[in-house]
Formats: structure tokens, C-alpha cells, sequence
């Protein structure tokens, strides 16, 4: 192999993914260096933008042999990585089966139906129902801020807005508190309620969220189910996510 | 940051309490798990009012606080009663080793159900993850205070002193009497090292020999990875940073693992010894020991030890009289969490944050304790250190095998004789060490604990050694007469337990797992539900984010494929067996109705 690279310069900065050749640039990621060529690799806790996280785990993929994450794993030249195969995309869908049965989502009367990722990327894999029972966990709703609601049945524990507020807002609004299959979304105040918080309307951590856990109040329905963004759109369009967030966050416009 | 005075004025008369408590707590030691463990034993709880009275005393997020505290199992936000008594849950030393379920007799002479606080406040009683007494058979905390070798008779006893309500102090000391057992000494056990002579022999080496000789000797961590302790300690000796640690992992948490608790007993400076080796041999100031909130009792033992070693001039400044040789060493008492074993969750911890695995790379040789450079390494390996540096690195190799010198030391519990330590040179086979234990007719023995291996009997032949079993030193030996099925379903539990919840798989998998399971052993399952655990032990197994994740699944992988039929005898042969059950259901019911005839049950 190493030989291989001083003889061919050109696969010294290049990984490939499903066989085609793609060109990274030193610090980036395999998912930064996907997203880039135009390459989806599906993901719901990556923002480009915001730190790696690693967490929801839809954006394995195969490197040899090695599981990885895409959005934390550096990308080395001349990895070869499988991505877009029928047993990751299998293992993907499973993992968007857990999200669904451990949190309460009610797509059909859900205000981000049509517009959540979550939901998209069932669609995007195929997937026809939750397989595994229901866990029925209580979660708490939050709904004491005048603009802004929390919906914690349908939080998936991305940390989008754990992340979005510290690093983007200047703000530390959200964290994860729990353990395990206890772990929940809590709100940075003196009684860990939203209102308490310094959370306003035009932090993008209010409108980060891909699910509907995080929901802007008096603008539900606006847009009319079937105009939605999932329904104009494939979540595996690359650069989707700014245009959702763009148009969510003015949305006069 | 609106409203605080709503919230203040509801809550004024308390914070007289919490404050002081807070403030004396932070003056000893301002790690927050420390002032939370004050706060907890002292009010029996950590309130939200304590949460935000934490918070603005050590000038953290409140969701931070409120974050770890609902991260660690010794921390309650509902108070726990003035005996919080804690039972071991672990096949070797829980309430079921004896063969009686001592916590269901507990709680009906004390009148209170598991996971509960008693009306009266007096009491609570519940479970938890093993507490390392694995070679004295079931035991329990009692307000941190570990109790071992139970029987009925003690638990009648106990229950007559909680209800007495006689002081810790007055209850029978023997009972908290915890016993080496050290069975078979080797390499290192057979002779302690005198204190300083370790460091003699290093200062007269110097740093660079020092660290060439730990190379040499083909030091593995003794954690179980087997990493080379040489090239860690390399790494971080040429990383760069502002300044450089050293950790201990004293997390020792693996069900079935107790050879900490000896060593941190009975060779404690052999240990301290050996950080101060690594501290010289990568540049480190500062070392810290992580031991788990379980041997908190082993805390006052461990600070004297430390304390003579400063008097001693083996910590501090210029240590032996060596200018510029400063290195001292700090205890941070974890609060009940296995997944803290893991480096760099521990790592979290030590900074005073719930115990998530970090993204690597970057590694804690290059990124660790607040982002500088750090060793971490298991007890036992440190220790091995400290004896390689005064005995050399021939001395070393000549014991054990080309690719795992020396020697490892064991926990053996279970179905055996004689359980205890046993120090056996690498290479030995399972079947010498069941002999050697007296484990006459063992069926099955678990390797490296839970998320090690369970092998059968055709195995026995095989070697203890990083190339054949690895092991963190856990051996749990499980008899003809054992129930596997229900060994397996224990270990479910635990990881289902001890999931850190980061990433999806395991926070979820870990929770079908031990479900499907619980089906099974409860004689609903069906081949579908065998098939599925098999679909999901792989997805857990290879797409979680860390060890815990990724070795969950093995004490299921291992049982399905070798001991298949403790899975099928169970089964039912119908196509489909719904995960409901309506009679499991109406548990709730007959509680409340305080029924439980035939006619309140549906079969």
C-alpha cells in the first residue's frame, strides 16, 4: 500500500467509499469528506458546524473491516469504506426501529410530520413499523416558555441543541441527565423548566431539533401536510439540513 | 436566568442546612462527586434546591449537577432512609449466592419491597451492581459499609438492629471483617516492595531507562486489553501538553473481580510506587487514584497510606531528594458506575462529569485529564511497574509467555472450594486453575467476567494469556448444578444496568436484550425471539460506540453458541408468543388489592 501511494501522489489525500474516490482535506472527517463530494452517508446527531458527536450511530459504516463513525473518524488516506450497502442499511433501519420504540412518536399528529428527520430516514431505509414492542416511557412535557415547547417523547438524545446553544448561541440552555435507557434532555435552570432559561426564539437551538421535541409555539401547520420538506425532498440530499434550517428560522420568509 | 426568587423564597428554610454542609464538604475536597456524596449523606438525598445550591458554590451549569447526580447510582434525588442498605446483585456475591433470596427475606422482616424507602424513613433496601465480596459469598452495603458472608440468620439479626436503630458502629465488627484470601502468590503477591526502594532503583536509572525497561519487560495493561504499558507511557512521555498525568483505574467493576480491592488493601504502596515510576518516567506532577464508590470503606487505609509516603519523602517536592521530581497523588471516590472503568469515561468522571465514553481518537496519551496528556492503567499494573524497575526487566520476562510476560492475578468465585486471589504465571490453563481452586464438577466458567468469555468444558485446556483468553482477572465458576440460562439473564440485567445510554445501540440494544431474555427464562419465548437476540447481540456487539457496547452482548453470544439448549429447553413451540403478559400485568393490581389467590392471576 505504501508503496502504491508514493508511486500515485493522487490517493495520498483520497479515501474511498462504495469504490468511488473522494478527496479529504487534512482534520476532516470521513463524513465531512462525504458530504463534500456530494456522498450521503445517512446521519441524525451530525450538523456541520457543530463538534462530532457520534451518538445515534446511523452513520456507521465499514472501514475494512472495523465499524465506525463517519462523522468522528478521522478520514486517513486511502481508507476503503462501505457505506451505502444492503447489511449497513439493515443495521441502520434497526437502529431507527430503537429510536422509535424507546421514545412516543405519534407521526400522525405530530406537528414536524413531513418535516422530521427521523422520519425521513424510516423512509429513507425502508422501514414499514417499530418491530420491537413499545417501551411506553414517561417523559416529561414542557411547555412553560411562552414561545418555545419541549416535547420530550420525541426527543432522540442527538444533543443538536445541547450543542447548537453552547456552541453557536453562547448559551448553555440543554444537557443530558440520566443514565442509560433513563438518559433525558434537561433544561440549564434554577427549576429546570424552558421559561427559567434564557432559550429565545432566534437561537438556533430552538430550531435544530430534527424531531419534534423542540417546537416553535403559534406556528403549527403552517405549512399544509404533502408541502413539507420531506415531501418536496429525499433526506438523502446533501446540504438539505441548511435549507431546512434556513427556511424554518424566517419563516416570513 | 428568570424567576430565582419564586424559586428561593419556596425553598428558604433548608438552604440554612445545605449550604454549610456544602462549604465544609468543598473546603476538603472541591470535586463535585465529593460534596454530592456530603449532601447525600447527610440530608439522605440530593434535592434540586442542593442541586442549585451545588451549582452556585462551585460555579457550574445547575444542568451539570443535575446531569451527574442523576448519573451515578449512590446519588438520590428522593431521600433514602437512615440505613440505605445496598444489596450485592452479582452471581457470586449477590443476595441469591447462597441459594435463598436474602433481600425478599430482609424485606419482609423489615416490611419494605426492593427499591424501596420504608414510610417511616428508617430504612430502604435495593440493589446493585457487584460490590467485589465475590469470594465471601452474598453481601451488602450498609450505608457504604460493606457486609459479607450473609446468611439468614444475620439477616434477622441486621433486621433487629435497623429496627433498634443501633448505631453502624455497634453492630458486630466481625461482619465487616473483609478477608484478603490471597490463595496462590507469584510474581508479584509472594513479597511486598519496601516502600522507596522502587523509586531508589528508578532515580538511579533515570527517566529514560526507566521508561526502556517497563519496554523491555513486555508489560501489558492488566485491565484486559493488554495494551503495552511501555508504549502508552511512551506516547504520553512525547505528547505535548501543559501538563502530564498519571491515573489509576480503581474502577474495578467487572462482576466477579475483587483483586483491586486486595491490592489497593494490602499493597497499596506498591501502587503509589508505581504511579510515582510512571509520573518520573513521562513527566507527570500530578496523579490521581479513581477507586469505585464501592470501596469507599478502603478510603481512610488509602489516605494514610499517602500521608506516610509524603512524610517519607516518597510524594511531594523533589521526592528522595531529587530536584525537580514532584508528584503527588489525589483519591476521587467514584459513586457507582461501571462504565467509569472505561479510561476515558473515567476520565469524564474525574472532571466532575457523568461517565461518557469520549469519541477516539484522539486518545488519553495525547488528550486525557482536562485535555492534557495522561496515563491511565489498571491497578495490578502499576504495580508490576513499580517491581519491574527494582528487579529489571529479565526478571520480568523470564515468568509467563513471549507475548504475555509475567504474571496475572485472579479473582476466583463461584462454584468452588476455595475462592479467593490466585497469582498464576501467563499461560496457565482454565483447568489447572479449576483444579487448584477445588471447582470439581464446573460445567461452564465465565473468563474476564461479563463482558469477557463463557466457555465450556471442551475449552478447559485453554491458556490464560492475551493470545488465547485475556482477562481483566475476573473467573466466575459455575457448577453441574447451575442454572446458565439464569446466569445469562443476570448479566443482561447488569449491562442493561450500566449502559451509559450515549449511543443508540447500547442504551437501547442492551434494553431489548435483556427483555427478549427475561421472555425467554420465563418460559414465553419462542424461536423467534432466539432469532432475534441473535440479530440484535450482533448489531450491539459490532455498532456500539465503546467497550461496554461492544461487549454486552457477549455472555448471550457465548450461551448461544455454546450452550444452545439452555435457550431452546426453555422455549415454547408456537410461532408467535406476544412480549406481553397479561398476567405479569395485573402484579400492579394485586399489590394495591393485597391479593394473590388463584383468582387474581390469569393463566
Amino acid at each position: 500500500m505504501s508503496a502504491d501511494t508514493k508511486q500515485n501522489p493522487i490517493t495520498q489525500n483520497t479515501i474511498t467509499i462504495d469504490g468511488q474516490e473522494i478527496p479529504f482535506l487534512a482534520g476532516q472527517t470521513i463524513m465531512d469528506a462525504a458530504l463534500a463530494a456530494g456522498v450521503y452517508i445517512p446521519h441524525l446527531c451530525h450538523r456541520q458546524g457543530l463538534t462530532p458527536h457520534g451518538s445515534c450511530k446511523l452513520c456507521v459504516v465499514d472501514i475494512a473491516s472495523r465499524s465506525a463513525s463517519a462523522c468522528t473518524m478521522p478520514a486517513v488516506a486511502g481508507q476503503q469504506i462501505s457505506n451505502n450497502t444492503p447489511a449497513l442499511n439493515e443495521a441502520r433501519k434497526t437502529i431507527t426501529q430503537m429510536l422509535f420504540i424507546e421514545g412516543n412518536h405519534i407521526c400522525p399528529s405530530c406537528e414536524k410530520c413531513g418535516d422530521c428527520t427521523l422520519q425521513a430516514m424510516a423512509y429513507h431505509l425502508g422501514m414499514l413499523g417499530g418491530h420491537f414492542p413499545q417501551f411506553f416511557q414517561r417523559r416529561e412535557v414542557d411547555a412553560s416558555h411562552p414561545t418555545i415547547m419541549l416535547d420530550r417523547d420525541r426527543c432522540i438524545l442527538c444533543e443538536l441543541c445541547v450543542r447548537a446553544s453552547r456552541e453557536v448561541d453562547g448559551k448553555d440552555v440543554f444537557a443530558i441527565a440520566g443514565r442509560g435507557i433513563n438518559a433525558h434532555l434537561v433544561v440549564n435552570s434554577v427549576r429546570g423548566k424552558l421559561v427559567d432559561s434564557d432559550l429565545e426564539t432566534s437561537d438556533m437551538a430552538a430550531h435544530i431539533c430534527p424531531v419534534g421535541a423542540i417546537l416553535i409555539k403559534e406556528h403549527g401547520y403552517e405549512v399544509p401536510i404533502g408541502q413539507r420538506t420531506f415531501d418536496l425532498h429525499q433526506v438523502s440530499e446533501v446540504g438539505l439540513e441548511k435549507t431546512i434550517l434556513t427556511k424554518v428560522r424566517q419563516p416570513d420568509e | 436566568m428568570k424567576n430565582v426568587s419564586d424559586a428561593d423564597s419556596n425553598t428558604a428554610g433548608t438552604t440554612g442546612l445545605i449550604r454549610p454542609i456544602i462549604a465544609k464538604a468543598y473546603k476538603e475536597s472541591p470535586h463535585l462527586l465529593h460534596v454530592l456524596y456530603a449532601l447525600q449523606q447527610q440530608c439522605l438525598h440530593i434535592s434540586d434546591e442542593a442541586v442549585r445550591e451545588v451549582a452556585a458554590h462551585l460555579d457550574l451549569p445547575t444542568s451539570q449537577v443535575d446531569a451527574v447526580v442523576e448519573f451515578y447510582s449512590f446519588f438520590h434525588k428522593i431521600p433514602r432512609g437512615r440505613y440505605d442498605i445496598l444489596f450485592s446483585n452479582c452471581t457470586s456475591c449477590g443476595y441469591l449466592a447462597g441459594g435463598v433470596d436474602l433481600m425478599a427475606l430482609l424485606g419482609q422482616q423489615l416490611g419494605i419491597v426492593a427499591g424501596n424507602t420504608r414510610g417511616d424513613g428508617l430504612v430502604s433496601m435495593g440493589q446493585t451492581s457487584c460490590i467485589g465480596m465475590c469470594d465471601h459469598g452474598a453481601a451488602l452495603l450498609v450505608n457504604g459499609m460493606p457486609i459479607v458472608s450473609l446468611d439468614a440468620a444475620m439477616i434477622a439479626r441486621i433486621a433487629a438492629l435497623v429496627e433498634a436503630e443501633t448505631l453502624l458502629e455497634d453492630w458486630p465488627a466481625g461482619w465487616f471483617q473483609v478477608d484478603d484470601n490471597i490463595r496462590v502468590s507469584g510474581l508479584l503477591l509472594k513479597d511486598d516492595l519496601t516502600a522507596g526502594t522502587g523509586l531508589r532503583a528508578m532515580l538511579a536509572l533515570g527517566a529514560a531507562d526507566t521508561l526502556s525497561a517497563i519496554i523491555q519487560s513486555g508489560l501489558r495493561g492488566r485491565g484486559g486489553a493488554g495494551f503495552s504499558t511501555g508504549m502508552k507511557w511512551q506516547f504520553c512521555r512525547e505528547a505535548q501538553g501543559a501538563a502530564h498525568y498519571v491515573v489509576c483505574n480503581a474502577d474495578e467493576g467487572e462482576p466477579g473481580t475483587f483483586k483491586d480491592r486486595v491490592l489497593l488493601h494490602s499493597y497499596a504502596d506498591s501502587l503509589f510506587e508505581g504511579m510515582a515510576v510512571c509520573a518520573f518516567a513521562v513527566g507527570a506532577n500530578q496523579g490521581y487514584l479513581y477507586l469505585r464508590g464501592e470501596y469507599r470503606y478502603l478510603l481512610p487505609h488509602l489516605q494514610s497510606v499517602l500521608v506516610r509516603r509524603r512524610e517519607l519523602g516518597l510524594l511531594g517536592v523533589d521526592i528522595l531528594g531529587q530536584p525537580g521530581f514532584s508528584f503527588d497523588i489525589g483519591i476521587v471516590v467514584g459513586a457507582g458506575a461501571y462504565i467509569c472503568g472505561e479510561e476515558s469515561a473515567l476520565i469524564e468522571s474525574l472532571e466532575g462529569k457523568r461517565g461518557i465514553p469520549r469519541v477516539r481518537p484522539p486518545f488519553p496519551v495525547t488528550h486525557g485529564y482536562l485535555g492534557q496528556p495522561t496515563v491511565v492503567n489498571n491497578v495490578e499494573t502499576f504495580i508490576a511497574a513499580a517491581h519491574i524497575v527494582l528487579r529489571g526487566s529479565a526478571w520480568f520476562r523470564a515468568v509467563g509467555t513471549e507475548k504475555s510476560a509475567g504474571s496475572k492475578i485472579l479473582s476466583i468465585s463461584g462454584d468452588c472450594a476455595a475462592p479467593g486471589i490466585y497469582e498464576y504465571p501467563f499461560g496457565v490453563t482454565i483447568r489447572q486453575v479449576l483444579n487448584d481452586c477445588g471447582a470439581k464438577d464446573a460445567q461452564a466458567v465465565q473468563v474476564g467476567g461479563p463482558s469477557g468469555m463463557l466457555i465450556g468444558s471442551a475449552e478447559f485446556d485453554r491458556r490464560l494469556d492475551f493470545g488465547d483468553l485475556p482477562t481483566g482477572g475476573s473467573l466466575m465458576v459455575f457448577s453441574q448444578a447451575r442454572d446458565l440460562l439464569a446466569v445469562i439473564v443476570n448479566f443482561a440485567h447488569f449491562f442493561a444496568h450500566e449502559s451509559c445510554g450515549f449511543c443508540t445501540p447500547c442504551r437501547v440494544g442492551t434494553v431489548l436484550l435483556k427483555n427478549g431474555l427475561d421472555k425467554i427464562a420465563g418460559g414465553h419465548g419462542t424461536q423467534y425471539d432466539l432469532d432475534e437476540m441473535q440479530r440484535l447481540v450482533t448489531l450491539v456487539k459490532f455498532r456500539s460506540h465503546c467497550g461496554l457496547g461492544q461487549t454486552a452482548a457477549n455472555p448471550i453470544l457465548d450461551g448461544l453458541q455454546r450452550f444452545p439448549q439452555v435457550f431452546e429447553q426453555r422455549l415454547v413451540q408456537r410461532d408467535f408468543e406476544p412480549h406481553f403478559d397479561l398476567d405479569a400485568a395485573l402484579e400492579d393490581a394485586r399489590q394495591i388489592s393485597h391479593r394473590d389467590d388463584a383468582a387474581a392471576h390469569i393463566e
